[in-house]
């Protein structure tokens, strides 16, 4: 068994020596002569304003969350799996219960809408005003760019 | 022959473990949160090769599944979502000196007693132990029923119960739109 999981940590130095023999060929390769413009952050040619650590939405919370339970679920999954023909129907019917209760909390969290990209709710500038204004005043700034 | 075999299989055990208590001194004593949690990388990584060396192969499976893969990506999500002020960067400090002390000590002074009280068996070779994971699977599905199914109402719970603390409230957002 060790042995096998041996087999695996060849795989895991592979992976690293790949990237390591990328990093240190590219280090040899490339000519060494930064200048401030060229250490900036790159974003798209634009110049970077502020910290690039934003904070995220809480959407991605919940999703990593729901991930999570799901992952433990399939380790439960997986012996399950291994050994579900000795088992017959009763080992089936053990797993759909399993499966069933979970299932619960999925459509509870489908029904509720936690599922759904939680999108932010951008607030359109508009006037409230007693001032009699022309059509081109009513106009939002986008539309008068134009 | 064997004896080298031995001996590359100590070798990298200390590799493992030498890897798993410098990471996971980095993640007590960084001063920065997000390297605090990219440390937890590899501490979880050492605390599966150990795993291994237990011959618990499903377990470091698990480590590795639920580990690295949902609790560090949730731990980063929440490092990313804490910061409140923007150019303030997060440091981890020393709070609550004395019930950590305690505690600390009480976990500690608990781990070392069993390891000084269990009697430690050499477990066998490599060649005679089996891969765990259908005994667990079998013995879950039989001896340990009720318990599995239990583990499926606390997955639930679990998931609802974490969905509905962290889910934004929805009246807050309508009370924002208005003013």
């Amino acid at each position: 068994m060790l042995t096998e999981f041996g087999k695996i940590f060849i795989f895991f130095l592979l992976g690293i020596g790949l990237v390591a023999a990328g990093l240190v060929t590219a280090w040899l390769l490339r000519p060494a002569r930064p200048y401030p413009e060229k250490r900036a952050t790159y974003e798209c040619g634009e110049e970077p304003i502020g910290s690039p650590w934003v904070r995220l939405n809480v959407r991605f919370y919940i999703i990593a969350l729901i991930f999570l339970i799901f992952d433990v679920e399939v380790v439960f999954l997986f012996p399950w799996a291994l050994v579900y023909r000795n088992l017959g129907l009763f080992g089936l019917f053990e797993m759909v219960v399993f499966l069933g209760i979970l299932f619960v909390g999925y459509a509870y969290v489908w029904a509720k809408g936690d599922l759904s990209w939680d999108k932010p709710t951008p607030q359109i500038p508009t006037l409230h005003s007693r001032v009699h204004f022309s059509e081109g005043d009513l106009q939002t700034p986008s539309e008068q760019r134009r | 022959m064997m004896r080298e075999s031995i001996d590359v299989y100590t070798v990298l055990f200390y590799f493992f473990v030498s890897i798993t208590l410098v990471s996971a001194c980095v993640v007590v004593f960084s001063r920065h949160i997000v390297r605090s949690a990219f440390a937890l990388l590899f501490t979880f990584f050492g605390v599966a090769a150990l795993y291994v060396y237990l011959f618990a192969d499903f377990l470091a499976i698990t480590q590795l599944l639920v580990y690295v893969g949902g609790i560090l990506v949730l731990i980063l999500f929440g490092v990313m979502l804490t910061n409140k002020q923007i150019n303030v960067d997060i440091k981890t400090g020393t709070l609550h000196i004395v019930p950590a002390i305690i505690l600390a000590a009480a976990i500690g002074g608990t781990l070392v007693g069993i390891a000084w009280s269990n009697p430690w068996m050499v477990l066998p070779t490599s060649s005679s132990v089996k891969t765990t994971a259908p005994q667990i699977g079998e013995l879950l599905l039989t001896t340990y029923l009720l318990p599995f199914e239990v583990a499926s109402m606390v997955l639930m719970v679990a998931l609802v119960g974490a969905v509905v603390i962290a889910r934004r409230e929805k009246n807050k957002k309508e009370t924002t739109r208005d003013s």
